[in-house]
This record gives C-alpha cells, sequence and structure tokens, in this order.
C-alpha cells in the first residue's frame, strides 16, 4: 500500500492509543439516564458521550463491559451518574477508571440535591475537563499495527454478501499483512460456516473451540426460537440463516483465524480473531444482543478503534466512543441514502468498480478516520449505545494460541 | 463471479444452483435460464434468487458454493426461490404473516 499509514493519537498510561479523545458520560441506572443525558445534551458536539447501563440489577458482564469502554483508548475522561441507590458497583467503577490515569467524577443524584443542581455540577466538570484535556493529553504517532478494527453487518440483503462484505474482507485481509487486529462477531450470522471457520484455525485445537462454540451458538437460538434473521432480510432476497451467514462471513476476507475472544478481550497481537457473542450457561436474560448496536459496543469492549458496518437494506446507526464506517452493499439503497452512507460498494453490482478497488478504498477510509476525518454517522450525531444482561466463561487457553 | 444475460443474473460460485438478480425484475419479463425462456410472474428486487436448473424436492440449493436450505418442492429453471419454495437446515426462518411470497 502507498497510502501514508501513520497518523496522530492519543497515548494512555497503559500504552495504548487511540484515535480520538472522548468524554463519557455514565448513567448506572435508568433512574439516572435523564440527568446524564441533560448533561451531554450541549457538549454533544464537543467530543461529550454518552452511554449508560439501565438494569438495576448487577451483573459481572455489565460492569466488566463498562470498565473497557471507560478505559478504552478512544475514552479521555469518564463521568458517573449514579442515582444512588442502584446496584452497580460505581465505586469499583471509579478505582479502574482513576488507576487507569483518567480524569474520572461520580456525581451521585441523590447526594447531590436532585435533577438540576447534579446537571450543573455535571456540566462545570466538563468544561472543566474538556479544557483539561486538551492541554494534557499526550499526543502521539501511531501507526495501523497499533489499530484494532471490527466489522459487523446490520440491515444485511442479498447484496451485503456480495458486495460489501466481501469487500471488508479484502479490507481486513490488508489490515492483517499490515499487522493490525482485526474483529469480526460470531453471533446466529455465522450458523452454518463452522466448518469453513474452524478449518481456517491457525491450531487444532482453537479449531475445536470455533466448533464447540458454533454448537453453542446454535443451541441458543434454537432455545429461542429464532434465528439472526429480521423480516427486513427475507423482503432484500435472502431465504435462510445459513444464506445470510455465508454472506455475513465473507467480512472475514482469507487470513488464518488466530484467536477466539469474548467481548471485553482484547487482542494480544495483530492478526483476524473471532468475537463470540452467544452468551455461556444457556438462555437466561433473552437474546444474545437484542440490536447491531450491542455489538458494536461489544466490538469496541475488545479494543476497536472503529467499526465497519455493512448494510444493505440501510441502517443509519453510528456508535458512542469509537467511529463507525457505513459500507453500503446495495446501490439502490445507496442512491436513497447517501446521507448517511461512506462507501458505495454497489457499485460492484453495476460493473463500477472491483472488489479490490472497493476494499482498498475502505481501507484508506480507515487511515483516514483514524486520522481524524468524520465519519457519516459521526458528522450527523449518531452515538447510539446498547448494554444489556449476559453471562460468560473467561476463554480457555486454546482460544489464543501464540 | 460470472455474470451473464448483460449482468442480469449472477452465479456466485461455480456450483450454484441458483442466480442473484443483479437488477429489478417487472412482471411479465422475459430471462434466458439454460436453454429456456421463462416469463416472470410477479416482479422481483434485485438479490433475490432465480433457479438456475429444475431442482427437485429435498434437493440442497448451493449459493456461494455451499448449502443454504433446502427445496420444499420442485423447483423449475427459472422460478423465483425464496420463502414460498426452500427452508433453513438449520432454524425456520420467522415471517410475518401473508408475506411469505
Amino acid at each position: 500500500m502507498s497510502a501514508k499509514t501513520d497518523f496522530p493519537g492519543f497515548l494512555r498510561q497503559d500504552g495504548r492509543k487511540g484515535i480520538r479523545n472522548t468524554i463519557l458520560v455514565v448513567y448506572l441506572v435508568e433512574c439516572a439516564h435523564h440527568v446524564a443525558r441533560e448533561i451531554v445534551y450541549p457538549y454533544r458536539k464537543q467530543g461529550v458521550h454518552l452511554i449508560g447501563f439501565s438494569g438495576c440489577y448487577p451483573n459481572r458482564y455489565a460492569f466488566d463491559m463498562m470498565a473497557r469502554l471507560c478505559t478504552h483508548p478512544n475514552t479521555g475522561a469518564v463521568l458517573l451518574v449514579s442515582l444512588g441507590c442502584e446496584s452497580f458497583d460505581r465505586r469499583g467503577l471509579t478505582q479502574r477508571v482513576k488507576e487507569s490515569g483518567r480524569p474520572v467524577e461520580t456525581l451521585v443524584i441523590q447526594e447531590r440535591g436532585g435533577t438540576l443542581t447534579t446537571v450543573d455540577q455535571g456540566q462545570a466538570w466538563l468544561e472543566k475537563t474538556l479544557t483539561e484535556l486538551e492541554e494534557t493529553t499526550t499526543r502521539v504517532t501511531m501507526t495501523v499495527d497499533e489499530l484494532v478494527v471490527g466489522a459487523i453487518c446490520g440491515g444485511s440483503d442479498a447484496t451485503s454478501g456480495i458486495t460489501a462484505n466481501p469487500a471488508i474482507g479484502r479490507c481486513f485481509d490488508l489490515l492483517v499483512e499490515n499487522n493490525a487486529s482485526a474483529i469480526f462477531e460470531e453471533g446466529g450470522e455465522l450458523i452454518g460456516c463452522e466448518q469453513i471457520m474452524a478449518d481456517r484455525a491457525v491450531t487444532p485445537a482453537l479449531g475445536e473451540e470455533i466448533l464447540s462454540t458454533m454448537e453453542k451458538t446454535a443451541r441458543y437460538y434454537t432455545s429461542m426460537g429464532h434465528g439472526s434473521f429480521a423480516v427486513g432480510n427475507a423482503d432484500g432476497g435472502l431465504t435462510t440463516v445459513e444464506e445470510k451467514s455465508m454472506g455475513a462471513y465473507a467480512k472475514s476476507g482469507s487470513s488464518p483465524i488466530r484467536g477466539l475472544i469474548k467481548p471485553g478481550d482484547v487482542p494480544p497481537a495483530g492478526g483476524l480473531y473471532l468475537l463470540d457473542i452467544v452468551p455461556d450457561g444457556g438462555a437466561r436474560f433473552g437474546f444474545p444482543n437484542i440490536n447491531d448496536t450491542a455489538e458494536i459496543a461489544e466490538l469496541i469492549a475488545c479494543g476497536a478503534h472503529l467499526t465497519l458496518f455493512s448494510t444493505g437494506r440501510g441502517s443509519v446507526v453510528g456508535s458512542a466512543i469509537s467511529p463507525v464506517v457505513k459500507v453500503c452493499a446495495n446501490p439502490e439503497t445507496y442512491r436513497r441514502m447517501d446521507g448517511d452512507m461512506d462507501v458505495d460498494a454497489g457499485r460492484i453490482l453495476e460493473g463500477r468498480a472491483t472488489l479490490d478497488e472497493v476494499g482498498r478504498e475502505i481501507f484508506s477510509q480507515v487511515l483516514a478516520v483514524a486520522a481524524g476525518a468524520s465519519t457519516k454517522s459521526e458528522s450527523l450525531g449518531h452515538q447510539e449505545f446498547v448494554l444489556t444482561y449476559k453471562t460468560f466463561e473467561p476463554i480457555g487457553p486454546a482460544c489464543l494460541p501464540v | 463471479m460470472l455474470a451473464n444475460q448483460n449482468g442480469l443474473l449472477l452465479r456466485i460460485s461455480q456450483e450454484d444452483n441458483v442466480y442473484v438478480l443483479l437488477r429489478p425484475l417487472t412482471e411479465g419479463s422475459r430471462l434466458q435460464v439454460g436453454e429456456q425462456t421463462v416469463v416472470c410472474k410477479t416482479s422481483l428486487e434485485l438479490g433475490h434468487k432465480i433457479a438456475a436448473r429444475d431442482i427437485a424436492s429435498g434437493e440442497k440449493i448451493i449459493k456461494y458454493g455451499a448449502p443454504i436450505g433446502s427445496a420444499t418442492r420442485d423447483i423449475r429453471a427459472g422460478e423465483h426461490v425464496h420463502l414460498h419454495n426452500i427452508k433453513s437446515d438449520y432454524i425456520p426462518t420467522y415471517i410475518l404473516n401473508s408475506e411469505t411470497d
């Protein structure tokens, strides 16, 4: 590649580097959501993002996800907003952020005198912290091998698996060649691809782990009585979950699969990784991921600096914390919704570009966005975020062979 | 990838027994599938599948060179291949009422 492969980054205490310097305002239960949103609102275009967890019951996974997101390389500082009586371990989370060297403050609404005073105090903290971050964050040069990039598809149709997903696969191959980390996620969208994936694992033991993960996935979705397949998928020409899977699988490109990780596991080195998003221990809390946004949050918790999002029907979502690059698979959708799309992969269908050309274009976009260019969803203010209840066991030793 | 008929039908993998439509088709349009000329019974959106040859009930549907389900009835070359004539070999596809075709 002749493209310039270094760009400015923000250095964190753990040695990782971010491509954004975002302040997170985090509500720790739905009851604190409104107050947190009011704090953020005037600052939403100044790099202040709202995330949160709605539940009042404690959950290990939700805590670990929050800890990963609040210490993500793109995160510069964190403001926690608690009602006061919820079960979320706010002190534990504050401690984790503090240890990471980031500015952190906790506002407990019940102790601060209610909505208005908490909003005032939160905004005063934001004012101070925006200036502080600007002055104190260490700027460094970042190279492509330090990037972690996720991929997901949403609002798929039959064009997704012919244009956008294989083009993302080409981009993934380029990223892996440059020793970056590339993560594709495995939910119900890979049912039917188990054997071909296992054959690509770097060790037979990792292949076995992939097969047993896929068995868990098929079992889980069967017990939910529902595959990962929405009505719009069928309108778009997809008929079965395994057909959708073959298309989704193309996102992974052709590199060997180097590891199998779970939400919050950060890839230890460059290469291609499969992210298992299906909870362990049976169906306890409902669907594995209730929507695309929940999946993007998990890719980010694995350290993704940005996410490549392939869509045929036309999804408009972005994300808090890490930018989303929208790769549109369907040329008709692109013509209707080009204001939301970063890459027009549908050109491949109409003979106006080749897969390789679009793959290289996505790779250049990754570098441009890493260097600070805004994606369409970022400019439009999309900062979707969802976190729900789940249970995971830690990965076994065979999942990350050296 | 092999496209034919001026880029209308795409056979993704050599072994596939279905084509993918690269452009929408209107009801009544004619298309050439193998030796046969087929008249399209309904209008079809881009991305939908057309049988590349006769497929017997119970036979696997092959796309991307991989099975993506089984035929639930005999399908003639040129016919629309979708929810009304194939099914998943894994998890049944959820559809809203009256949206089977």
